[in-house]
């Protein structure tokens, strides 16, 4: 894509008329983008400014039944960190990030796996990623039904391995089940955008590693992983922030229970079950840094530059 | 085995390959098969459940012995408002797509064409937003929903729902609108087409197909929207599809109607995977761009 803007851009040059035009057309470029990106940010602020703000603001406030709330500072913080709620908070932030640590890994294995499978010349190519997309289609909450359903004490995975175990009724099982609903619906997703990644590398560079004697497995740690990896990281990337956030599968799961709190449920139970706002707002800033943090960390440690190409695109727009 | 330097007839030609490439292929089928198998043996499930007599739903054969539609005939029952539930999922997402694309495409457009100062702050701008927690704006958008006496009504979904749909409209926009020909907008310049006429004019039609990926992408994922719906709606007259499935009630706690969740689940799921196999191309190529779920 950015070589192609780069081309017609080598192109604009040559006749002075249109250099002149190209440089009139710049300064008029600021104002008819103003009003082109203008609404859009106007929209973002109400919809994600605003309450950011307003969540900060209430989240400095007390939570008292029938009378207005009062100023207190940090003390939701204090409360949510290290006070009479933190125990709640940290097993939350424990699940949230078990969950995320877990299925990235599973995912990331298995869609890669994929990923290679479907690089393959075979008939049908297309059919199967239309196939592959069906766990994604297929909404989450929908998706957490079924596998209640199949995780049901009498459902079809204990008929199938013969087992007894009351999947949600405890909470390795629970977990477990989460897991494996989260996996399914999203490897597929992973392997997608590591088959797009695949794709780019020309397949001269398998030839030629071939001829010089590199064997399969080595073809695969010297050309394709390094070469894979930026559609890698970025894929985990947003992996990571939406497990993060994760709320469908527990929440109609298993309703939070057996220690499959997340973070997202709990300032949902904070919010509405206990009403509690001022609370809830502190823990919602809290998880939103945390997501912050996490996604910065994650960007810093596994090469930025990498990343922000990718999400960038044919950003080139430097010039 | 003869390397083939001469070209062979077509037939003798295939013969060979598959012989040659017989064990490799054998892997690779059953690579594919296993693949097909995950995607797709939870979603038969569902649907073979939805197909069982109410009775015979804990029975667990893998095909249904006496397949009805008594699951289906329950989902639009007296008992459940799934109908409206549709109908509040359609008009949600809808609208969420409407103004995902009214507003992304103009942003999008600026972003992928145009150079103006502060545009890498834009850009990341709408990139965070994309990463943005849904759950971080809940409680304040509650409260103030609460205020203006909005909980359970559309628009207690649709505003929230926008700040995942705009963000993702505008990285599908910006990626199509870059991979555009520059050179028809450079012609309409010349022949004296001002800067917004040639978008309106010339732009705008040659982006249709890449607004009509982005509007399926953002509907499936407004579709899917669970957590703001499941906070906002509290009756059934405002429930999307999502929350209602989720919701529906057996006789006791205890006792799921998963025949009939399965059967309503079927209904909500084919019509997206009729979408995604008709234009696969597109929404892969889509996602990809947008790097988004």
């Amino acid at each position: 894509m950015s070589v192609r803007t780069g081309d017609s851009r080598a192109f604009v040059p040559r006749a002075s008329t249109r250099r002149e035009r190209a440089s009139g057309r710049k300064e008029n470029d600021g104002r008819f983008a103003f009003w082109l990106v203008v609404p859009a940010i106007l929209v973002l602020t109400v919809v994600i400014g605003y309450p950011v703000i307003a969540a900060l603001v209430r989240s400095l406030f007390s939570d008292p039944i029938a009378s207005a709330p009062r100023f207190i500072g940090l003390d939701n913080y204090f409360s949510a960190l290290w006070g009479v709620n933190s125990g709640k908070f940290w097993d939350s932030v424990g699940v949230t990030y078990f969950f995320a640590a877990v299925t990235i890994v599973l995912e990331t294995a298995i869609g890669l796996g994929m990923a290679l499978v479907m690089n393959q010349a075979f008939r049908g190519r297309g059919l199967l990623r239309g196939v592959v997309l069906v766990p994604w289609a297929v909404p989450t909450a929908v998706a957490a039904v079924l596998w209640k359903w199949s995780f049901d004490p009498v459902g079809i995975i204990n008929a199938l391995t013969g087992s007894h175990v009351v999947w949600t009724g405890s909470d390795w099982p629970s977990k477990a089940a989460i897991v494996i609903a989260d996996t399914w619906k999203t490897s597929p997703f992973i392997a997608l955008l590591i088959l797009a990644g695949l794709q780019i590398i020309p397949g001269e560079v398998y030839e030629a590693a071939k001829i010089d004697g590199a064997g399969a497995f080595q073809r695969f740690r010297l050309i394709t992983l390094p070469l894979v990896r930026p559609a890698l990281l970025v894929a985990i990337l947003f992996r990571l922030l939406d497990t993060l956030r994760m709320y469908d599968l527990p929440a109609i799961l298993t309703h939070g229970a057996n220690d499959t709190t997340t973070l997202s449920i709990l300032v949902v139970q904070a919010t509405l079950n206990e009403l509690k706002p001022g609370f809830g707002g502190a823990l919602s800033t809290l998880t939103f840094l945390l997501i912050f943090v996490t996604a910065y960390a994650f960007v810093r440690l596994l090469g930025v530059n990498a990343v922000e190409a990718q999400i960038g695109g044919g950003r080139g727009g430097k010039r | 085995m003869t390397t083939a330097t001469v070209p062979a007839p077509r037939t003798a030609d295939r013969r060979r390959g598959t012989t040659r490439r017989g064990p490799a292929s054998r892997w690779l089928y059953a690579a594919l098969v296993t693949i097909v198998l995950f995607c797709l043996l939870p979603f038969y499930w569902m649907v073979v459940t939805s197909l069982k007599d109410p009775k015979e739903v804990f029975d667990n054969s893998l095909v249904p012995t006496h397949p009805t539609f008594l699951n289906y005939t329950a989902v639009f029952g007296s008992q459940n408002t799934f109908l409206l539930a549709l109908r509040n999922s359609v008009v949600i997402a809808g609208s969420v797509t409407a103004l995902a694309l009214v507003f992304g495409v103009f942003a999008a457009y600026a972003l992928a064409r145009l150079h103006f100062r502060g545009k890498n702050l834009v850009l990341g701008l709408f990139l965070a937003t994309s990463m943005f927690p849904g759950v971080a704006i809940l409680t304040p958008l509650f409260q103030l929903f609460a205020d203006l006496g909005w909980i359970d009504t559309y628009q207690s979904m649709i505003i929230p729902d926008i700040s995942f749909s705009l963000p993702l409209g505008i990285w599908i926009l910006a990626s199509f609108f870059r991979a555009m020909p520059w050179e028809l907008e450079e012609a309409a310049r010349v022949d004296g087409c001002t800067k917004a006429a040639a978008f309106r004019l010339v732009i705008l039609p040659l982006a249709v197909p890449g607004v009509f990926t982005t509007a399926i992408l953002v509907f499936i994922s407004a579709w899917n929207e669970f957590m703001i719906a499941n906070s906002m709606s509290q009756t059934p007259a405002s429930q999307p599809v999502t929350v209602a499935i989720a919701q529906f009630s057996g006789i006791s706690q205890y006792d799921q109607p998963y025949g009939t969740q399965m059967a309503a689940g079927v209904i909500v799921t084919v019509p997206l995977i009729v979408l995604v196999l008709i234009f696969q191309r597109r929404i892969v190529s889509g996602l990809t761009a947008g790097g988004v779920k």
